[in-house]
């Protein structure tokens, strides 16, 4: 807006013009230095990289780290498992989300007041890490899948987004031509509701995507067994715990810190790819969600 | 006329409709919505209302032989032991201390981030500037503490090679009880500057235009407008982002902490939900740390009312 209005006048603010641009590739450097630093590192020879001779390109190109990564059995099994996870955990999400989000919409609904209460509250207080812990273990569900699948199953900012745009996107008359038609509830939901819902629903799936796909804390209280791990986690015990392993073998083999060294910045890439590689074509997507979000319903 | 009419009939046909669907009718289409919200209530009671039963622990002195219902009753023991135990201030200090300097230096730059795309003259760059800033935000906490050892690392992170190109002593930034707050907060600010500032910005698109024309009309200089204009229209929705902050304010960032966490900061790392991890998941003292967790929930809960009321006063804006 200011833009269009401060487009006349040129002596209206060139110094300060050139401080908000200044300010703006700043801050671009800032954020993007350290992705351009690890990018580069990662295709760098690792005794370049531990001699610290890699500031901005790559020294000495090799995928040498890539091709260690490709024999590493752990890291594959993260991947396969998270595939998983975030794939069955976003179907979860989705059909609870929707089943709780269309009805909550409905201003027909009898005690929809009520039931909103009781969903928003979980949003200010919980009963916490422990009894949440010691609940799930009740269940059985420690080290299963199901622990990483279940207890996230709504997220309740999301539920309240999806019921906003149901209700504010879906034109009500719509709702009621259909019930005179002799519509159900279910059948209404499905072929019309959702239909007119893709954008939202694109939005949830990425939503809970992500998260599930970045998430370590439920895998790290809940699983124990390897097999089951997620990418992230072993992404921590490479890049954390190794860290501790590769330091008290300073005195040994330099090989094998050089090499501990050089997979760390490849692991970052490796894992973050998927996510990042979606994210120029989603982006816009995730920017509606904050939007319809911010809207209060 | 004819309008009017056909809307009259209208509304005759659907209250007909209504009246020979009948109550039962209704009552078997809003049953299916009930079917609907069954399992999602259900789920709800389970896990957010059935840990609250779970934390009578917190009063008694959990034995997992006799189960939850069945142990016995301490009263405020877990509480009193909590305060008076050495650690106490530390992480209560630590807690504070973390959440309180974020709130200061970290919650202002993402509505200074949004001025900067909003003064911005060429639309493509103020486009490429949000979409960069976005990147972050994608990224897993495991990452971004795996960013931070590589790029703080004493041997190999360029920024300690700077440090030495000017002459200065390597610094091990991350096992540094000194820097850790600095490292965990400017890496916050990194990660979700430009993500946290989509809501101002939209707010920002928002404000009527010729307030800003009558503002150049008045001479104000374009950092008066923003500070007499753009900064005015947005304050709803930074009170509201505020309170929400504020909210969570005892538990911002837990999982990054504990990733950061070693040994050697843990002087100025140790907070109560760590303290509640390690302590309770690792250790098993299920009931101490119960109450411990519980105590830092009030505090949230206390501080969420208090600011909310006070906004309500002050600023006519709230949350309820």
């Amino acid at each position: 807006m200011s833009k269009q209005a401060t487009a006349k006048p040129v002596s209206d603010g060139r110094a300060f013009d050139i401080v908000v641009n200044v300010l703006a590739v700043l801050v671009i450097l800032v954020v993007l230095y350290p992705l351009i630093f690890v990018v580069s590192a990662s295709f760098s020879d690792p005794a370049k990289v531990l001699g610290g001779e890699v500031w901005l390109l790559p020294k000495g190109f090799t995928f040498e780290a890539y091709e260690n990564i490709l024999h590493n059995g752990k890291i594959w099994t993260g991947y396969r498992n998270t595939i998983f996870y975030a794939a069955a955990g976003t179907f979860i999400n989705m059909i609870m989300t929707v089943l709780a989000a269309y009805p909550l919409s409905r201003p027909d609904l009898p005690g929809r007041k009520f039931l909103m209460v009781l969903i928003t509250l979980t949003m200010f207080f919980s009963g916490g890490l422990i009894p949440t812990y010691m609940l799930v273990k009740n269940l059985g569900m420690v080290d299963t899948a199901w622990a990483l699948l279940v207890p996230g199953a709504i997220a309740t900012y999301n539920l309240i987004v999806m019921r906003t745009y149901f209700q504010n996107s879906i034109p009500w008359e719509l709702q009621e031509a259909a019930h005179m038609d002799g519509c159900s509830n279910w059948r209404l939901l499905w072929s019309i509701i959702l239909p007119l819902s893709k954008p939202i629903l694109a939005v949830m799936v990425l939503f809970y995507a992500v998260g599930h796909w970045n998430s370590f804390f439920n895998a790290l209280i809940y699983i124990r067994q390897e097999s089951l791990y997620p990418l992230q986690l072993v992404l921590r015990e490479i890049l954390m715990i190794s860290q501790s392993a590769a330091v008290d073998a300073t005195v040994g083999i330099e090989d094998k810190i050089l090499l501990a060294e050089s997979i760390k910045y490849a692991v970052i890439i490796v894992s973050s790819l998927p996510v990042l590689v979606m994210y120029p074509f989603v982006q816009r997507h995730f920017v509606k969600g904050v939007m319809i979000g911010s809207v209060k319903g | 006329m004819e309008i009017s009419q056909a809307e009259t009939a209208e509304e005759a046909a659907r209250g007909l409709a209504r009246r020979s669907g009948g109550m039962l009718g209704r009552m078997a289409k809003r049953f299916d919505l009930y079917l609907m919200l069954l399992l999602p209530i259900a789920w709800y009671l389970l896990f957010h209302y059935g840990p609250l039963y779970g934390l009578q622990i917190a009063f008694k002195d959990f034995n997992p032989g006799k189960g939850i219902g069945g142990s016995e009753w301490v009263g405020f023991d877990h509480f009193q032991r909590f305060f008076e135990s050495y650690y106490f201030e530390r992480l209560l200090w630590n807690t504070l201390s973390i959440n309180l300097f974020s709130l200061l230096i970290a919650f202002p730059v993402p509505i200074i981030l949004a001025l900067i795309v909003n003064e911005l003259r060429s639309k493509s760059f103020s486009k490429w500037l949000q979409n960069i800033t976005f990147i972050p935000h994608f990224m897993s906490v495991v990452v971004i503490v795996g960013i931070l050892s590589v790029f703080l690392s004493p041997n190999t992170g360029p920024v300690n090679k700077l440090i030495e190109a000017f002459g200065g002593e390597p610094i091990r930034f991350m096992e540094s009880a000194g820097w850790f707050k600095t490292i965990f907060i400017s890496s916050n600010i990194w990660q979700n500057m430009g993500w946290q500032s989509i809501i101002y910005i939209a707010a920002l698109s928002g404000v009527n235009p010729q307030l800003y024309e009558a503002a150049k009309m008045d001479g104000a200089s374009r950092l008066r407008r923003i500070w007499h204009v753009s900064l005015p229209g947005i304050v709803p929705v930074i009170v509201i982002l505020l309170i929400l902050d504020i909210g969570h304010f005892m538990d911002v960032g837990f999982e990054k902490i504990l990733l950061m966490q070693n040994n050697l900061n843990l002087e100025s790392s140790d907070v109560i939900s760590t303290f509640v991890y390690t302590t309770g998941i690792l250790n098993g003292e299920y009931s101490y740390t119960a109450a411990i967790g519980l105590f830092n929930s009030l505090i949230n809960l206390t501080l969420l009312l208090l600011v909310n009321r006070f906004a309500r006063r002050t600023a006519e804006t709230s949350l309820w």
